[in-house]
């Protein structure tokens, strides 16, 4: 590996790790299910952009490029289904909080 | 890479308003934005095919699914929304906090230069991401089929009225 994909490692590195941790604080720190659903996207991003600097940095690009969109096909079915779970929910308890969920509790 | 440093510095301050904004609209359209900047980053990193694909489904489709979701769930009132918006802003408080303490222990560990080792590719290997996908991945194609068949199945349900 040479010196200028080393560097761009290191460039993108720290800020790959500072979006995936943004979107766990989304996850975890708020009740409201949508915004869950935001965090898990904000992760996800995180995870596209560094799978193109793993294949930016080993010069196989078409490979990480190909999962992207495998990933991002994926990431769409994931907030289509979410999303419809959330409107479920919402419909029987007239309310996003999951601390209102209540119904599985044993 | 300069301008890269300035995209990435621009993709954080997206994604940290996404986190905080107290309203989820606010929240949606920081997260299209952070989408549009990590396209631009996609693209310098000469991945031009996977950029296109962000741009078109991050960008545009699911901030569209969001919002519709959105429409279909919240009625806040002025007051409820006052409320949320103390509240949100006290969680999440400590994020910018975080993500410094965090931006430091990864500059001190770069400052180690820690060797990375990362395989080399083969000397034939392909570089055409269309040939990759098409010819090499047949397995990845039938995953996007079924998912895609479980996400209209996930529209339907979406968009389906209440009866009665």
């Amino acid at each position: 590996m040479n010196d200028t994909a080393i560097q761009v490692l290191w460039t993108y590195s720290p800020f790959v790790v500072m979006l995936f941790v943004a979107g766990l604080y989304c996850m975890l720190g708020t009740y409201n299910l949508i915004r869950v659903l935001i965090g898990a996207e904000l992760c996800n991003k995180a995870v596209t952009l560094l799978i193109i600097l793993a294949g930016h940095a080993c010069g196989n690009l078409a490979l990480a490029q190909s999962i992207v969109v495998t990933l991002l096909a994926i990431e769409v079915v994931l907030v289509v289904v979410a999303g419809g779970v959330i409107v479920c929910l919402y419909r029987h308890h007239g309310s996003l909080d999951v601390r209102n969920l209540r119904n599985l509790k044993g | 890479m300069t301008m890269d440093l300035f995209l990435l510095v621009f993709l954080l301050i997206a994604a940290v308003w996404t986190v905080m904004a107290a309203r989820l609209l606010a929240s949606v359209i920081g997260f299209a934005v952070t989408s549009a900047i990590l396209t631009i980053l996609i693209f310098r990193l000469n991945a031009p095919l996977a950029g296109v694909f962000e741009l078109s489904v991050g960008a545009g489709l699911i901030p569209v699914l969001f919002v519709a979701t959105i429409g279909l769930t919240q009625r806040l009132t002025r007051e409820k929304l006052q409320a949320r918006r103390t509240d949100h802003l006290r969680k999440f408080s400590y994020l910018p906090l975080v993500l410094a303490v965090l931006a430091v222990l990864v500059l001190a560990l770069s400052r180690l230069y820690l060797p990375v080792n990362v395989a080399q590719p083969q000397p034939g290997v392909e570089t055409d991401p269309r040939v990759v996908l098409w010819n090499l991945r047949h397995m990845d194609i039938l995953g996007q089929i079924l998912l895609l068949l479980a996400g209209a199945f996930g529209v339907v349900q979406l968009f389906k009225e209440k009866k009665g």
